[in-house]
C-alpha cells in the first residue's frame, strides 16, 4: 500500500529526503517508525519524541492508514 | 485571522486589524529573535513550516480560544525564514470586552502555539554553525490533544 511521506527539519535531515512514496506492508502509522529506522538507524532513538501526521491531522501509532494518504513526519516543533 | 509570512511582521496593521468598538483592551503577544541561546551568540533563528497544516492548527487554535473566553477578535501571525536579531517572529493579538479573558487567552494561544503547530527553528550562531532548536530526547507528548 502506497503513501505519501513528507518529512521537515531535523527529520528531514536525517533521512535525507524532503519527500518519497513508500510502500508498506502493514497499514498502521507505527510501521512508518520501522522503515524510518531502516532509512537511518538513529530514527529509533527519535520515534518518542516524533509526531506522525496522517492527512495533516496528528494521529496515534496506531491509526490505520489508507492506500494514497499523506503522512507527515513531525520532529518536536519549536515555533514561537 | 491567521497568517504565515516570509516578510518582516507589520505589528501595527496587526494591533489595527483588532480594535473593535465593543473591546475594552487589545492584550498582544510579541515573540522576539534572542541574541543567545544556551550561552551561545545567534545571528538569527530560521524558521520553516508545513504550512498547509500549520495554517489549520492555527485556526484550530482560534477556533478553541474563541470558544473558552468571550473574546472579539484574534490574530496569529508567524514569520518564517530568517529572522534577525530583535525583529519579531511571532504575532499573537487578541481582543475583548475586558483585560482578564484577553491576558488569558493570549497566553493560552502562544502556549499550545508552540507545542503543536508544526514550525521549526534553526539556531544560526555566531561560530558559523547551526542547529534545530528543541530537543529529540524530550518524550512523546499527547497526540490526542488537538
Amino acid at each position: 500500500m502506497k503513501i505519501r511521506l513528507r518529512l521537515f527539519a531535523n527529520a528531514r535531515d536525517l533521512a535525507g529526503f524532503a519527500e518519497k512514496t513508500v510502500d508498506l506492508q502493514h497499514p498502521r502509522a507505527s510501521e512508518v517508525f520501522e522503515y524510518l529506522a531502516s532509512v537511518n538507524p538513529e530514527f529509533r532513538e527519535w520515534s518518542r519524541s516524533i509526531r506522525l501526521a496522517v492527512n495533516r491531522r496528528y494521529v496515534d501509532d496506531a491509526h490505520p492508514l489508507q492506500e494514497g494518504d499523506e503522512v507527515a513526519v513531525i520532529p518536536p516543533v519549536s515555533g514561537g | 485571522m491567521t497568517a504565515l509570512t516570509l516578510n518582516p511582521i507589520d505589528i501595527g496593521a496587526v494591533v489595527s486589524g483588532l480594535t473593535s468598538p465593543e473591546s475594552g483592551g487589545i492584550d498582544v503577544f510579541i515573540g522576539t529573535t534572542r541574541n543567545q541561546s544556551r550561552g551561545r551568540e545567534v545571528l538569527l533563528l530560521e524558521y520553516e513550516a508545513f504550512e498547509p497544516m500549520a495554517l489549520e492548527v492555527m485556526e484550530n487554535l482560534e477556533r478553541r480560544a474563541m470558544e473558552r473566553w468571550p473574546l472579539h477578535k484574534i490574530a496569529i501571525v508567524h514569520r518564517l525564514g530568517r529572522v534577525p536579531v530583535g525583529e519579531a517572529s511571532v504575532v499573537i493579538g487578541v481582543s475583548a470586552g475586558h483585560r482578564k479573558e484577553a491576558f488569558e487567552a493570549c497566553r493560552f494561544l502562544i502556549d499550545v502555539l508552540k507545542q503543536d503547530v508544526p514550525i521549526w527553528k534553526r539556531e544560526h550562531f555566531a561560530d558559523g554553525t547551526m542547529e534545530w532548536s528543541g530537543s529529540i530526547q524530550q518524550s512523546k507528548v499527547n497526540v490526542n490533544r488537538v
